[in-house]
């Protein structure tokens, strides 16, 4: 449904059977599916991970951290049944990504998973997906009972006689369920309140057995690492950042679009040239790289390598691979609002410093945005933010502070300039620029 | 109460991909929600009852999941996304629109029970925007034309 796009430079490897109608499954066999889960299933577990390891592959869900690490944190004997999670409930906002895989390319998902599985000795995965996306869910439902009928998941996969059943799950609305612990809830039928580490799912995880939990992107590109080789692919992208990744260039660009580029491409490049520059005669006024919670870029910082470690050294993310661009019409303290209005909304409420801080926040920036807002209030932000840092029980708190202290130390200007019950002076910028 | 012989098929079939009941839970409501409109008590009562939860138990997860209702509303439900990305290419903008040709505002119903209007939170169309869902229906890079002809295309399956 969504439309695809296409640029010179992009790498597609978890986009290349994009638009190739492999939602079916035979199509999908014809484009070397369920090829890679065979390689693994007569390769040694530890030597997946490794593989998975080498190849410098990071959860795509924002947080980068080594998939095969991640997998290595299992305990190879555990008294409860082990199970991965594929986590499908994408909400980061400026995210659009594994609605695509998902669309496109379902079967790759399940192969990804499947062969998590074989890596650490689960034998039941969990493909969970938000409920707003309910025709993905008919398209992976399907694809699951695809790939039942013949044979890959259930008993005896492929003949191997080992048992392994993946399965659909479905969620509500709610975007604190993204994070794993509350996504583990949620599948338990419970509340999306996040859990206290430790322990870690990977030792205590759904109905308390060790569970490992990654992103659908990170999924869909583990078989494209077991064909490729893990050489390969962490030669596609810059060191400890392998391989490639969906880009979702959205705001005010000519050209916005899912993208997938090489790890460590430039971010200027992406905006001026994969996404068009700006429209209508237009300046770059800031960027967020990587979804809502990843600090905003200002136009002399955009030089930057898209990687986990080189966006990190500007004192922002990578994030999620949301990349929203701002011209100079949007005001900013606005911006924050919309922001801040988000995380106040999806906040679950369960730990005090994320529920009160993002409502204080919020009826801070609307006082402001007002033009009721005072100056000491703009410290009182910046305050707020950096005590909800870390003091909560998942990064939902740190999401909303770190885009907060970004806006009020990049932008003091202009909360300044919202001052004095001076209404706006940035919204009137929107009229059409003189040419 | 009566569900829907896809609903009772799905149901069975799930209670046997988990260890506990209980797992059912928030898809089920959804499946639930679609077939009634909205949670009613009754539903709640009998979703309840099948997985060995109290009331108390299902309704408390239930109103924590922004997509699940406890009331009736629109038989299209229009879902603007004002967040960032849509916020910056007009989705604001089409929110004002819905609410004038619609004459409700956010969460309101029209008297003759057809639309439904609310705002929400990203629905990932981020690269699409500005973006509605209807139910479960995307429609992407509106303006106000594409929009007034969305609304118009539900009007006309009305009397259809």
């Amino acid at each position: 449904m969504a439309d695809l796009v296409s640029h010179p430079d992009e790498v597609k490897v978890v986009s290349k059977r994009f638009g190739m109608g492999a939602t079916n499954i035979d199509r999908y066999l014809e484009l070397d599916g369920y090829k890679a889960v065979r390689k693994a299933l007569a390769m040694e577990p530890d030597a997946i991970i490794n593989e998975v390891k080498n190849s410098g592959l990071r959860g795509r869900g924002g947080a980068g951290f080594s998939t095969g690490l991640k997998w290595s944190f299992v305990p190879k004997q555990a008294s409860k049944p082990k199970y991965i999670l594929c986590n499908g409930d994408e909400s980061e906002p400026g995210t659009c990504k594994d609605r695509l895989i998902f669309e496109h390319d379902p079967h790759a998902v399940i192969e990804g998973t499947m062969i998590a599985a074989l890596a650490v000795g689960a034998q039941k995965g969990y493909i969970y997906i938000r409920g707003e996306y309910r025709y993905l869910s008919v398209i992976m439902q399907k694809a699951i009972a695809d790939a039942y009928a013949r044979g890959f998941i259930g008993k005896n996969i492929f003949g191997s006689g080992r048992d392994l059943d993946i399965y659909w799950h479905g969620g509500a609305g709610a975007y604190e369920v993204g994070e794993e612990s509350a996504l583990m809830e949620s599948l338990e039928g419970k509340r999306g309140i996040p859990r206290i580490k430790p322990p870690f799912p990977a030792v205590v995880g759904l109905w308390g057995g060790p569970t490992v939990i990654n992103n659908a992107e990170t999924l869909a590109s583990v078989p494209h690492i077991l064909l490729g080789g893990a050489e390969w692919y962490a030669g596609l992208g810059t060191p400890k950042n392998g391989g490639t990744r969906l880009f979702c260039l959205a705001g005010d660009l000519e050209k916005p679009g899912v993208y997938e580029l090489p790890m460590g491409y430039n971010l200027k490049k992406m905006i001026y040239d994969v996404g068009g520059g700006i429209p209508n005669g237009r300046k770059l006024k800031a960027v967020v790289p990587g979804g809502s919670s990843t600090p905003i870029l200002l136009p002399e910082e955009i030089d930057v390598a898209m990687d986990f470690d080189s966006v990190a050294k500007t004192g922002s993310m990578l994030g999620s691979g949301g990349v929203v661009v701002l011209d100079d019409t949007v005001c900013m303290v606005k911006f924050a609002l919309r922001t801040i209005k988000f995380y106040q909304h999806e906040s679950c409420g369960w730990c005090i410093p994320c529920r009160e801080g993002t409502d204080w926040l919020k009826k801070t920036l609307i006082r402001f945005h007002n033009g009721a807002g005072v100056n000491k209030d703009i410290d009182n932000m910046y305050y707020l933010s950096e005590n909800m840092l870390g003091r909560t029980f998942c990064p939902l708190g740190d999401a909303a502070a770190m885009p907060m202290m970004a806006f009020v130390k990049k932008f003091r200007k202009e909360f300044e300039d919202h001052l004095d019950g001076k209404p706006c002076p940035y919204e009137k910028a929107a009229e059409p620029a003189l040419v | 109460m009566k569900f829907s012989a896809e609903f009772e098929k799905r149901f069975a079939e799930m209670l046997t991909h988990y260890p506990t009941k209980r797992s059912v839970l928030v898809p089920t409501l959804l499946y639930a929600q679609d077939e009634v409109g909205y949670l009613s008590e009754e539903v709640i009562e009998e979703i309840a009852q099948r997985l060995e939860l109290t009331q108390l138990e299902v309704s408390n997860v239930a109103s924590y999941y922004s997509m699940l209702v406890t009331k009736p509303r629109g038989k299209y439900n229009v879902q603007v996304c004002t967040n960032i990305a849509c916020m910056l290419r007009g989705g604001e903008e089409l929110l004002e629109q819905c609410k004038g040709r619609l004459k409700i505002g956010n969460k309101g119903t029209t008297s003759d029970g057809v639309f439904s209007l609310e705002e929400v939170e990203c629905i990932g169309a981020c690269s699409w925007a500005p973006a509605i869902q209807v139910n479960y229906d995307f429609h992407e890079n509106l303006d106000e034309q594409k929009m007034d002809a969305v609304l118009e295309s539900y009007r006309k399956k009305v009397t259809q």
